[in-house]
Order: structure tokens, then sequence, then C-alpha cells
């Protein structure tokens, strides 16, 4: 596992995860998103990289995709961005987060080798499942850099050891079998896929979809080893543009405080 | 291009256990996904093996459709396009008539066959997608047939120039949902219906329109309309005691094409031609011709051609037929024509008026714009052939849906 992630993950509480679209609202401005980000207590960076077909997402990060392609955001713009967040950050672990397409177009050692020069740390590829892993996955892990797996709702028992097989980074469990960004599922069936996730891998695990508030987040840290939150945020990058990082840093430092405190009551 | 003696020795064994066509198609779907996708490929394999199955399938075909769809030499316009030609030029045309199948084109075919899985699968809620509004019709038709509730969803774009199938899915008891995302096409259209899908996994069953998407969904609709093929080719042989010299069909995503030549694909004296849309021409980016200008890349489940810029952004597609105007193509088509087995051309907006027209007059049928396109192909190369060849063309589609968008291209006010 890279060392950044498996820092983040070691800490004496949940490690909050949060993402933002690249480029969104402008390539130029995503620097200070993401300082605001690590500012307000984030643990681990998730960059998604925009594409014009984003078949997972919902409407808050279907905007942004667009607000960011509209902007111009190139590939080249999102290593840019992660490379000079490596600079800044040398601690801070980042990962990219998007689709096949843009990851595969120029070929899988172009894009795992770009982003090994850039300090990426893992890669979620939303529509490579296991099954397709040789599309991308040795190229990753020869240069290091941790593919992510995602496990939901509809992922039995019988399939689980499938999607561990090759895993790295953390296991992102997405929690609702949706879209992101729409609803948020029960708290009683986090804690028992969580309880029988924990039992079948040594991988950190990380929840999320549909989580907003510190008193979700707080919930969800109690039982995970990591809250992720995007949606939330990518809706205020929409309310803020280029103003936004002073209400990130806020929003998200009131998610940090709840995690940290609602760890610490329950253990 | 291979050589023929390098070809395998059957072009019907893909795809591969994987759901591979080559190095195109897979199942690149979301996790969520990926159980039903895997649970859809073994009732499919165990529908395969069921004689009641087929014997369901066979019995709404004949009943239900209206198959087999008649074989019907086009001597007027084996004539028209003759004019011109050398001596002893200009090939017979025939076409495969799936435009008189019950909702109008090929796209029934395909429906029957995934409604009857989705009931054996235990689903209680069909969704789909459609461009030019055929297949959310057919869809819609299925649906009333079996008392399932039906969504279908729609770019806002082809909503407002496909109306009439639009009425045609409401009376038929759909919920059309326009899309009012990206392009607002079918690609936009396709997005939500994975969209809703991932949602709505337990108790929905996607009924994908064309022969792309995840495996096993490339196969399954490809292998139901194949009834396409299978029937053309009984039916000339009967008729003239020989196979065709070439075969024409138009793609979108390619599922009437695939359907007439998969039958065909291991007799090797048959020619086949896909006729892809150009557009305004394929010099410009207003056309949606994925294999003549795109480049392999994975989108809505599979790796296939698609068109799209360098850095894998995907490019909105032109033509002036709704069902053709996809940026991708089913991966099966990518694979026979990287082998080389199928030869893929293009026809312009242009073409395809002109071709459309000419079948009118000359055969006194209307056909869709999608097989105008085809029709445009066919009356180009029959010059090329001798007189006593064949050229089986698949009439795909009939054209009352695209009256209003030709009286528009043509400046005609209805």
């Amino acid at each position: 596992m890279s060392p950044r992630l498996a820092a983040a993950f070691a800490k004496d509480r949940p490690a909050l995860v949060t993402f933002v679209t690249a480029g969104d609202p402008t390539p130029d401005a995503t620097g200070a998103i993401l300082d605001a980000l690590v500012a307000g207590g984030a643990d681990v960076i998730e960059l998604g990289m925009p594409f014009t077909d984003p078949m997972a997402d919902g409407p808050a990060i279907q905007a942004a995709n667009i607000r960011s392609l509209a902007a111009g955001t190139r590939t080249a713009d999102i290593l840019s961005i992660a490379a000079a967040f490596r600079a800044r950050h040398p601690d801070v672990p980042l990962v990219l987060m998007g689709y096949a397409n843009p990851m595969l177009r120029r070929g899988p050692d172009w894009f795992a080798e770009a982003a090994a020069a850039a300090g990426v740390d893992g890669v979620i590829c939303v529509d490579i499942p296991p099954e397709e892993d040789d599309a991308l996955g040795p190229e990753l892990r020869a240069r290091g850099i941790d593919p992510i797996r995602l496990a939901t709702p509809t992922t039995d028992a019988a399939r689980l050891p499938q999607v561990l097989d090759g895993a790295s980074g953390f296991l992102y469990y997405v929690s609702v079998a949706g879209i992101t960004g729409l609803q948020q599922a029960a708290q009683g069936s986090i804690d028992q896929a969580v309880a029988r996730l924990k039992a079948t891998t040594d991988l950190p695990v990380a929840v999320g979809f549909g989580v907003r508030t510190p008193e979700q987040a707080a919930a969800i840290g109690a039982v995970a080893d990591g809250v992720v939150v995007g949606s939330a945020i990518v809706e205020l990058v929409a309310q803020h543009g280029a103003d936004a990082p002073a209400a990130v840093r806020t929003y998200v430092q009131s998610l940090s405080e709840a995690i940290a405190s609602s760890r610490k009551v329950i253990r | 291009m291979n050589a023929p003696n390098t070809f395998p020795n059957t072009f019907k064994a893909q795809p591969d256990e994987r759901g591979h066509f080559g190095q195109f198609g897979g199942r690149y779907v979301a996790e969520t996904l990926m159980p039903l996708i895997l649970d859809l490929e073994r009732e499919y394999r165990a529908a395969k093996a069921d004689p009641a199955f087929a014997a369901q399938f066979d019995d709404l075909m004949e009943h239900y459709v209206g198959r087999p769809s008649p074989l019907y030499h086009a001597e007027r316009l084996s004539a028209a396009v003759r004019e011109g030609a050398e001596p002893g030029m200009g090939a017979q045309v025939w076409f495969k008539r799936d435009e008189l199948n019950h909702t109008g084109a090929h796209k029934i075919n395909n429906c029957i066959g995934q409604i009857l899985l989705a009931i054996r699968m235990g689903k209680t809620r069909i969704i789909a997608e459609t461009g030019a509004g055929q297949h959310g019709v057919a869809t819609a038709a299925v649906c009333a047939r079996f008392g399932l509730p039906c969504v279908i969803y729609m770019g806002a774009k082809d909503v407002a120039r496909q109306q009439p199938n639009v009425f045609r899915m409401k009376l038929l008891g759909a919920e059309v949902r326009p899309v009012t995302s990206g392009a607002q096409t079918l690609s936009d259209a396709m997005n939500e219906g994975l969209r809703d899908w991932v949602a709505n996994v337990h108790d929905t069953f996607y009924i994908i329109g064309t022969a792309a998407g995840p495996h096993p969904y490339p196969e399954l609709v490809r292998d139901f309309q194949s009834i396409i093929g299978r029937e053309a080719r009984a039916q000339l042989l009967d008729r003239t005691g020989k196979l065709p010299d070439l075969l024409v069909a138009a793609i979108g995503g390619g599922s009437n094409a695939i359907g007439l030549f998969h039958p065909f694909l291991d007799d090797p004296s048959v020619g086949m031609l896909g006729v892809e849309a150009a557009g305004h021409g394929l010099e410009g980016s207003e056309h949606a011709a994925s294999l003549a200008g795109g480049f392999p890349g994975v989108l809505h489940g599979n790796k296939t051609y698609l068109l799209q810029d360098e850095d894998g952004q995907i490019a909105e597609g032109h033509s002036i037929s709704a069902g053709l105007d996809y940026p991708g193509i089913g991966p099966e088509h990518a694979w026979l024509r990287d082998i080389g087995r199928v030869e893929y051309t293009n026809a312009t907006d242009v073409e395809a008026l002109d071709a459309f027209q000419l079948l009118c007059r000359t055969e006194g049928i209307i056909p869709a714009l999608e097989p105008a396109h085809a029709i445009a192909a066919v009356a180009k190369r029959a010059r090329t052939m001798r007189d006593d060849q064949i050229i089986l063309a698949n009439l795909c589609g009939r054209g009352d849906k695209d009256i209003f968008t030709v009286a528009d291209a043509l400046g005609v006010a209805i």
C-alpha cells in the first residue's frame, strides 16, 4: 500500500476522505480548493477526473463535470493540478477518481506513468470492475499506485473475494445502490456491511455515497476506517465558484471535528 | 486488412467467456451492476438451453411480431440503379422486409427476447433508452403485452424531433422521461438508463436496444436479432438457389446489421457492408461514423470504437437519423472491422435523403432514415457488380416516423 495512504488510515481516528472535481470551476481554481480540504482536516484527497459521460454520478457531480470541461480542463491540466498539490503537500495522499475512457485514451502505461510522476497514490476507476482489471491494474501496480476497489450493497459474500483480490490502498464501500449524492443508507445497514467487510479484509474500509452532515459522518466514523464526502463539497464549489475555499474549509472542518470526537466517545 | 487465409475457422465463436470480441466488448460497469450482469449471463445461458424459452420466443415472433418477414426482389429499384452502369453491370437488389414487423422495425425481435428473460429473472419493472423512438415503442409494446411498468429514457432533442413515437409510447402505457443532460440524444439517454438501473437493480430489467453495452448484451441482442439473417438465408436459397453476394445494413449501434450478418459470417462467398451515418460529412465533426472517425475506447459498459477527442472525452455524434446518432458501435462490429471480415462505409444525410426518395418512387415503400443510409450504399455499390449478382439489404424500419424530419429537410411545410 502507498505509504501515504497507510499513514492516513493509521491515525487514531477515522480518515476523512474528500472529493472534488478537477478543473471545477476552472483548472486554476482547483489548487486553492484542495488546500482548503487539507486545511479543514481532510486526510485523503480524491481528485475527480471530469468526463463527458459520468454515468455513475448524480446531478451535483454531473454538473461539476460539465463546468470543468466547459472551462477547458484537459488531462494535462488534471495531472498538473496533482503534481502541484504533491509539491505543496508532500504527505497528504492523493487519489484520482474517474472513468475508464479518459484514463485509457493514451494507453494504460502512459496513464500509470503520468499519474506516478504526478505523485498520485491511488486510482479509483468507476467502470473497471475486477473482471476487467487487466485493462489498467497491472500498469498501476507496477508503479506502486494502489488500484482502489469499490464494494456495494450488491457485492455478496460469494463475490467479495474477487473484489478484494488485487485491491489495495483501501476498500471504498458504496453504501447505497445508486448514483452519487442522492440518498443516504440507513445507518444500521452500513454498520452491518462494514462489519462484514472488515471480517474479510485487512484493508481499511471507507464508506461513501450520500454523506452530508457532520452527524452522519460521525456515525459512520464510529464503525468504519474512513468517511467519504463528495457531492456536498462539490455543491459548495458550485455555489461559491472561485470563492469556494473559505466555505469548503469551514464545512470540511465541521466534518473532521465530528469524526474525531465521535470515535473518541465510542472508544 | 487480413488476407483470407489468415481467417479463423469460424467467425461465430465470439465472444469469449469474458464477453470479449478480440480486444473489444467486455464488462466495463460499476460494481453495483456487476452481480446483476453475471446473473443475466447465467439466466441467458439457461434460457438458451431451454426448449420452452425458444418455443415461446418463436410463437411470439410468428403471431405477435408477424414473422417471417418477407424477402422482396426490388426490381424497379434494381433497374433504376442499373441506369448508367456499364453493360452487364448492376446487381439485383433484394430487401429483407423487417420494416413490416409489428411496431415498424427490427427492434421488436430483441425486445421480445429480453422481456422473456426479464420475466424468467422475476423482474417487475422495465427500463430502456431510445434514440429515434423505435426501440422505445417496441419496448413499450412488449411491456403492455406482458403487463409490466415501463420507463423510457429519451434525449430531450430526440423527444422534440420524434413526437409521433413519443405519443405512441405514451399510448402503449410507457412513461417517457426526457433527458436534458449532455447533447440530449441517445448517448445521454443511455447514461440515464444506467443511472436508473444502478439505483433499482433489485426489481428492474434494462432492455438495451442495440448490440452494445456490457456482456452479455451484445451477444444476446445479436442472437435475438439473428432471426433476420437466418430467415433471409433460407428465403434467398429457396427463391434463387444462391447465397447473396453482398449483404448491406445501416449501423448506429449495429443490431440490425449484426442480426443480418451473423448467420452468414462463415459463408466465405458472402461479402458484407455496414453503413455508418456520415451526417454532414466525415471531414468535419458533424457525423456519427465511429469506425471511420473514431478510436477504441470504453463507454456504456463495453470497449469499442468511439467518437472522442485526444483526452478521451466523448464527442457528440450527428445524423439526420436519430437512430444512428450515437458516438459508439457494437463491439462485434469493431472486431469484424479490425479482422477484415466485414467492410464498413458511410452515407451522408444528403445521400440518405436521396435514397429515401428513390425507394419511395421506385418501389412504393417509405423507408426509415436509418435503412435509407443502407439504400444509398446499395445504389452506389450495385453499379460496380455484375447483373447476375445479388445484394441483400436489410430494410430495418419504416419511415412513418420520419416524414416530418424529411419534409423539414426538403423545405416542405406539412
